[in-house]
């Protein structure tokens, strides 16, 4: 498996995602940054992010995007949401069937498996799905 | 300072045009119906100020105009780039720079939704080419937030667009002039859940220009002149959902509309229950439904009331986007909040037709909202 982008990852297996914490204020971003949108600080640490949370909005991307958006061959709608990991909100696409959305209801990471990479291994990014517990 | 009011407004209608007709000649025409409408010629401007997101230079319609070496900013600010251009040309007027002012506005977009460049936008590749640069995504996501949490019922989007295409039909120079039914709206292709494709404004084409003079000058110009009684502008703080944000803070933080909002009418010594005549940023129908919150004209959640009851409707007391706003006249990002101004001024001075606010609105307020999260807001008032 290869990471779409290395940045998003401290960890394929098992998926996690990284983000950085601002050394001065506690505030989380995703991804990791240089700089802090709250208070200007410049020392982020880069810390790994909790794999679960709660849907805190979501859609579907029903119709087929625009560049840059990379199709697959044969289009499939696809859910978007915003996840509540708790000290940070992370946009991710969703996996699973968007009725059972709901804002609220508990959710895991996991790996979207996205095209094929120039050795044949998959190009993965991430997602969020419903999680039973 | 120096007092401002708009004196001329002109406005190429909004829609699908000519191939051959290009951004800046919608423009000029624009520029030449505000400065017929003030009874003065290009060569009386002494300032000018235009707008465009993606049909060229707009200093170079002085090539069209006439050569007459006025100073003239370009503005590219997004959605909210008339509304830039106007406090622009407005304050050079304040600065007593000139005692007549010109602001223009055009673009010509092409079909379907905006795309947009991750790294124009301070992202990777991958945050396009995994799908989350649309925008259309985003307004779904904020509506769907937004009505979940103040319990507002999704229905209300399509009543917002009913009423939009209402006013269109009543708009001649609307795009969109077919009323269409809730049942209808609901309905239609859905685009991203919960809105349909009725509920998201297109990109369009098309062109607004206003003249803009010193008040105690502007008697002479115009019969009934109307008050740029303030305007403001803010960019976004920390905790605002904005569009193409791969993440936020847990503490929500308010939209720079409330700031631009709270400025202007702080400047103009009014409050948001003095307003008689409203436009705000409808780039989608949740968004016409948040905005009236965020901007003060009424409390979070209060829309299902007012909505259910037509207050928004001309008819209403809360008139909100009379000419059809963005859902029925589409955007062409750099005149949209000119084509908002000049909908409140016609109202102001009783000069809109069909779609004419019974009462005879003496204070009207316009708001725009834009990427990558900035607004800009006005207050006008009768000057006689």
């Amino acid at each position: 498996m290869i990471a779409v982008d290395p940045g998003l990852f401290s960890s394929l297996d098992p998926p996690r995602l990284a983000g950085s914490r601002c050394a001065a204020c506690g505030t989380v971003t995703f991804p990791a940054a240089s700089g802090c949108a709250k208070c200007a600080g410049t020392d982020l640490a880069r810390i790994e992010l909790a794999d679960r949370g709660t849907l805190w909005t979501w859609t579907v991307q029903a119709i087929e995007p625009k560049a840059p958006y990379r199709a697959p061959p044969a289009f499939a709608p696809f859910g978007v949401g915003y996840v509540d990991l708790g000290d940070v909100i992370v946009e991710s696409r969703l996996t699973g069937d968007p009725a059972g959305f709901e804002i609220g209801m508990a959710m895991r990471l996991t790996l979207l498996p996205l095209w094929p990479g120039p050795d044949g291994a998959p190009v993965v990014s991430y997602a969020f799905e419903a999680s039973d517990e | 300072m120096s007092e401002v009011a708009i004196v001329g407004v002109g406005l190429h209608p909004f829609g699908r045009h000519d191939a051959a007709l290009t951004g800046m000649a919608m423009g000029a025409q624009a520029c030449r119906l505000a400065l017929a409408d003030a009874g003065v010629s290009w060569a009386d401007i002494g300032y000018a100020v235009g707008g465009s997101n993606v049909s060229g230079k707009p200093d170079t319609l002085v090539g069209v105009l006439g050569l007459t070496g006025v100073p003239f900013v370009n503005v590219r600010n997004g959605c909210a780039t008339a509304g830039v251009a106007l406090a622009t040309a407005a304050n050079a007027i304040r600065a007593g720079e000139t005692d007549l002012a010109l602001a223009v506005g055009f673009d010509k977009h092409a079909r379907g939704a905006f795309a947009a460049s991750p790294a124009d936008y301070g992202h990777g590749d991958w945050y396009g080419e995994t799908g989350l640069m649309v925008t259309t995504q985003f307004f779904a996501m904020k509506d769907r937030r937004y009505l979940h949490t103040h319990g507002l019922k999704d229905r209300l989007l399509a009543q917002v667009a009913a009423k939009a295409f209402r006013c269109g039909e009543l708009n001649p120079a609307a795009w969109r002039r077919t009323a269409l039914s809730e049942d209808e709206i609901m309905r239609a292709r859905v685009i991203n859940p919960p809105l349909t494709q009725y509920m998201l404004c297109s990109p369009s084409e098309g062109a607004a220009a206003v003249v803009l003079a010193r008040a105690d000058r502007a008697a002479d110009l115009c019969e009934r002149p109307v008050r740029l009684a303030a305007v403001a502008k803010r960019t976004r703080r920390f905790g605002s959902f904005e569009v193409f944000a791969p993440w936020l803070p847990p503490e929500a933080g308010h939209s720079p509309s409330v700031d631009a909002a709270r400025a202007v009418f702080a400047a103009a010594g009014l409050s948001p229950s003095d307003v008689q005549v409203a436009q705000l940023q409808d780039t989608d129908s949740g968004a016409e439904i948040y905005h009236m919150a965020e901007t003060g004209l009424c409390e979070d959640g209060a829309q299902q009331a007012l909505i259910d009851l037509n207050e928004t409707a001309p008819t209403g007391r809360l008139p909100v986007n009379t000419d059809g706003g963005c859902l029925a006249n589409g955007e062409p990002v750099g005149a949209s909040g000119l084509r908002q101004v000049i909908e409140v001024v016609l109202q102001l001075q009783g000069r809109a037709g069909a779609r004419q606010v019974a009462r005879a609105p003496r204070v009207g307020f316009t708001h725009v909202y834009g990427a990558p999260g900035i607004s800009a807001c006005t207050v006008l008032t009768s000057a006689t």
